[in-house]
Formats: structure tokens, C-alpha cells, sequence
């Protein structure tokens, strides 16, 4: 199948006070276009190291990216944030509009994407409020829709969904489901729960070690829509543990 | 203890919102009057020479008077337009400035020294050499009233764009927006404005202080006509122009504090 990301012995490491820290060391993915792709691992793995690295808004030290753009296309990858960071003095619409700016759109076609972005996340009825007016699930349904608003070839997620409380995480994990079936866009999802990861994504690719690299690609293919009580029962979530390491997962569970 | 009645403590009630309101005005309204009294008195009680302190009475007359000789209108107009002027300047300038030291490393490391020479000095250290450049002129007042609010504004302006989320600058990177003028305009200026505010504020209330230093040196204005009158010991037209200072003041920050308001409309 075609890629639409291909990495290639990715290695990244940064130097702070003299000290030179490998964080990922040749990392290979593809990333086959319309997949939903989970990546976990324990913290400082770099997982969201590597998500920076797409977006370039960090360097690598070696190794290949290659992203495969559609002709016309601004923007090929979009960022979600852990933390919403909507531009508080902006209105839910103009935070959304916020990366179709500079791109030769009138501003009423900005609008009308952004409210069809809006749309999808199911808060077109909120577009003119303020964002301390939201709710962390809200902010963060916004944050997607403003990642969704300049029609990207590749969603990434540094897990935009850890901040929320079960009950509303669970529902935006369906909502992200729903969305990623409509829309057909290729996800890349970062995450430290496995239990999000085997409910969400099609493949689950496990980062460990110090330097980071991949020890572990799984294939899900259980149906959809899926019940969470059997992607934790599969044996799944205990193998992906396991291959994580002896790192103490902090996720809740507690198996 | 004789007191036989046996009774609950009295349960402090507390006033309607309203009541409480009223009272307080009331109050304030109360200690106005009796300074005002106490002010009065003291110059008729003669333990205080009425030419060195004039009584409130006498001040709307002299009010009145000031209004009618044209005297009062010529003098606000002129302290207006000096005020309006030297605060612009000095705001838009300290603005730029402020703003391209924050933003850049190499411009604050360049001008750190400099800052540290010319900061220290008070604004009225000014005054010879303003009026050397530009001689006892509305320009020399511009000036010492520009070199005040300058230094409020470059700190506010630099310190709130220092402060700016750098979470939110990798927002605007992370959508393509990369060059320095986009991060100004899209994240840095609008994140900082509520500092920026805060200090074009402090920086309107300096800049009336300025003013009526400016004004003394004899440019035209509000300060030379309450030099005027003190040295003819017209004391009451000195408090009338006090107090015109005062209700300037008031208006402007009620104004400012308005448009301040309806700017950071989205904060919290």
C-alpha cells in the first residue's frame, strides 16, 4: 500500500549543557495512507519527539522523512496538542480558521471551512464563544477541528486525550473513531495507554529503550465498532506491556 | 451579672446587596462632607491665613470666572494637546522598541548597557536640555512628557513579549506561520497585549505628572496658569486647575480602562 509517511532510520539526538542525549535511534515506520496508527511507549520514549520531527518543529540528526503531498496542498500533516492551546483572545471559529490563513482564502470561505470543520466535531453551535468558555473536552474537539480545518493528509496526535477525565475521554475516543471512518484520514496517534491504543487504532506500534526505537508492531483487526472490555482481554495489552519493559506504565489499570 | 434575660446572640443579618451599597456611598459621601467642612473651617476658624489656603466656597466662582475669561478652555486645550502628542510618541516608540528587544536576542544584548545608562534618569533631568533643543515650547513639553511614558512602555512591551507562551509560538509554527512578522502578529502582539495595556495605563498617569512639570518650566498650559496664579497668591484658581487635573485624569483612565475592557474581551 502506498505510504504516506515513510521513515527511514530516524535517529535524533539533542545536546543541553554538554550533554549529549540520544533520543531515538533508527527508526523505521510506514505509515500507509487512511491507516490508524497508535504508537505507545512509557514517557521520555519519544514519541512525541518523533510527531516534532514530523512537523519539523525539531531536527533530526539523521535519517529520512519522506511525506507524500497532493499537489496544492499547504499543509500535509497537522498537529494535535495534549493540550488544546487554542489562542485564547481568538473566537472557537477564528481558532479554527487559524491555519487557513495566508493560504489565498477569502474570508468567507475561511469561515465556511472552519464551520464545516466545526461540524465534524459536533460544535458548530459553539463557534462564536470565547475558549475560556469551553470545557477541556470541548477545547480539545476544537483543537481537532482546527488540525481537520486545513484538510490534511495526516492527523497527529500527541495524546491529545490524556488530560480529560474516563468520562470524557471515552467519548471522544469514539468521536475520533467516527471521524477518522468519515473522514478517511491517515492517523498517527501517540499515546501511553494501551488500552486506548488496542481500542483505537488498527496497529499498534511500541517505542522503548533509551535511545527510543520500535521493539513491536502489532496488527488489530477485531471489528468495528469494538467493545472496550475485549481489546483488554485479547492478551494484547498484557504482550504490549511486556514488551514496554519493566517501565511502570501509569495508566490507572494497574494489572 | 444582673442581666437576667437569657437571649440568643443577635445573628448578624447580612444587608441586601442593595442596602449595602447605599450605605457605603452614603459613607463616602459622609467623609467628603465632613473634609470639606473641616476645609472650610479652618481658614474662617483663623487658624490658617485665608490667603495661603482658600476656602471650598470660594472655588466654583473662581471656577466661573476661569471659564469665563477663556483662561480655563485655552489652558486644558493646550495641556491636552502636549498630553495627547507626548503620549502617543512616547508609546509608539517604547512599543517598537520594547517589542524588538523581546523579540530578539541580539537587539536586547545590544541595547542593555544603553538601557542601564539612560534609564536611571528622572525625566525632569530632561528639562535643560529640552529646553536647549527646543526652547520654552509645547515641543520641549512633548518631549519630557514623551521620555516618561517611553520607559514605561518599552518595559511593559518587552517584558509581556518576553513572557508570551512558548507553547503558543509552536502553535504558529506548527501551521506554517514561521517568519518573525507572522509570530508578531499572529501570536506574540495579541498574547501580550493585556501587559502592554497595563502599561500604557501607568504610563497615561505619568504622563499627567509630566505634564504639569513641563509646564511649569512656562509652556503654555495648565501648570503655567496655576504658576500664574500662585504668584499673585490667587490661591483658589490654583486649587480650580487641581482639580481640573484631577477630573482630566479620571475621565482619560475611565476611558482607557473602558477601550481596555472591550479589547481582552476574552479573557477569563
Amino acid at each position: 500500500m502506498e505510504s504516506v509517511i515513510d521513515i527511514r532510520g530516524l535517529s535524533l539526538s539533542f545536546t543541553r549543557d554538554g550533554e549529549t542525549n540520544e533520543v531515538l535511534r533508527g527508526l523505521d515506520l510506514a505509515v500507509p495512507r487512511g491507516a490508524f496508527i497508535a504508537i505507545v511507549g512509557s514517557s521520555g520514549v519519544g514519541k512525541s519527539t518523533l510527531l516534532r520531527v514530523l512537523m519539523g518543529l525539531a531536527a533530526k540528526s539523521a535519517g529520512e522523512v519522506t511525506i507524500a503531498t497532493r499537489s496544492g496542498q499547504r499543509q500535509p500533516l497537522a498537529l494535535v496538542f495534549q493540550d488544546s492551546r487554542l489562542l485564547p483572545w481568538r473566537s472557537v471559529a477564528d481558532n479554527v480558521a487559524f491555519g487557513l490563513e495566508g493560504g489565498g482564502l477569502s474570508k468567507a470561505e475561511r469561515r465556511a471551512k472552519a464551520e464545516a470543520a466545526l461540524d465534524i466535531v459536533g460544535l458548530k453551535h459553539l463557534a462564536e464563544r470565547w475558549p475560556h468558555q469551553l470545557s477541556g473536552g470541548q477545547r480539545q474537539r476544537v483543537s481537532l477541528a482546527r488540525a481537520l480545518a486545513v484538510e490534511p493528509e495526516v492527523l497527529l496526535m500527541d495524546e491529545p486525550f490524556s488530560a480529560l477525565d474516563a468520562i470524557t475521554r471515552e467519548g471522544l475516543q469514539d468521536e475520533l473513531v467516527r471521524i477518522w471512518q468519515v473522514t478517511g484520514k491517515t492517523i498517527l496517534f501517540v499515546t501511553h495507554d494501551i488500552e486506548e491504543a488496542t481500542y483505537l487504532a488498527d496497529r499498534v506500534v511500541v517505542l522503548a529503550g533509551s535511545p527510543g526505537r520500535v521493539v513491536a508492531d502489532h496488527v488489530l483487526d477485531a471489528p468495528r465498532p469494538r467493545k472496550r472490555a475485549v481489546a483488554a482481554d485479547t492478551g494484547l495489552v498484557a504482550g504490549i506491556r511486556q514488551h514496554i519493559g519493566g517501565e511502570t506504565m501509569i495508566d490507572g489499570t494497574g494489572i | 451579672m444582673t442581666d437576667t434575660t437569657l437571649t440568643a446572640p443577635a445573628r448578624k443579618v447580612a444587608p441586601p446587596a442593595t442596602l449595602a451599597a447605599v450605605r457605603r456611598i452614603g459613607l463616602a459621601a459622609l467623609g467628603l462632607a465632613l473634609f470639606l467642612a473641616l476645609w472650610e473651617s479652618l481658614p474662617r476658624l483663623g487658624l490658617v491665613n485665608p490667603m495661603l489656603l482658600p476656602t471650598p466656597s470660594v472655588i466654583p466662582a473662581a471656577f466661573w470666572a476661569e471659564i469665563q475669561s477663556g483662561a480655563w478652555a485655552s489652558a486644558v486645550r493646550a495641556s491636552l494637546g502636549h498630553y495627547t502628542i507626548g503620549l502617543v510618541l512616547g508609546s509608539v516608540l517604547g512599543l517598537v522598541l520594547g517589542i524588538a528587544t523581546g523579540m530578539s536576542q541580539l537587539a536586547e544584548d545590544m541595547t542593555s548597557w544603553v538601557v542601564r545608562v539612560l534609564r536611571p534618569i528622572p525625566g525632569l533631568a530632561w528639562v535643560p536640555f529640552a529646553i536647549i533643543w527646543f526652547g520654552v515650547s509645547p515641543s520641549s513639553a512633548v518631549f519630557i512628557i514623551a521620555i516618561g511614558v517611553f520607559w514605561i512602555v518599552f518595559f511593559a512591551a518587552h517584558g509581556a513579549i518576553r513572557g508570551v507562551d512558548r507553547d503558543l509560538i509552536e502553535v504558529a509554527d506548527a501551521f506554517g506561520f514561521r517568519s518573525a512578522w507572522e509570530r508578531l502578529f499572529k501570536i506574540l502582539l495579541p498574547a501580550a497585549m493585556p501587559g502592554i495595556l497595563v502599561g500604557v495605563r501607568t504610563a497615561l498617569g505619568q504622563a499627567w505628572m509630566a505634564v504639569v512639570a513641563a509646564e511649569i518650566f512656562g509652556v503654555p498650559g495648565l501648570g503655567q496658569r496655576m504658576i500664574q496664579a500662585s504668584s499673585l497668591l490667587a490661591t483658589e484658581i490654583v486649587v480650580v486647575y487641581m482639580l481640573t487635573m484631577a477630573a482630566l485624569y479620571g475621565l482619560l483612565d475611565t476611558l482607557f480602562v473602558a477601550i481596555q475592557g472591550w479589547v481582552l474581551r476574552w479573557k477569563a
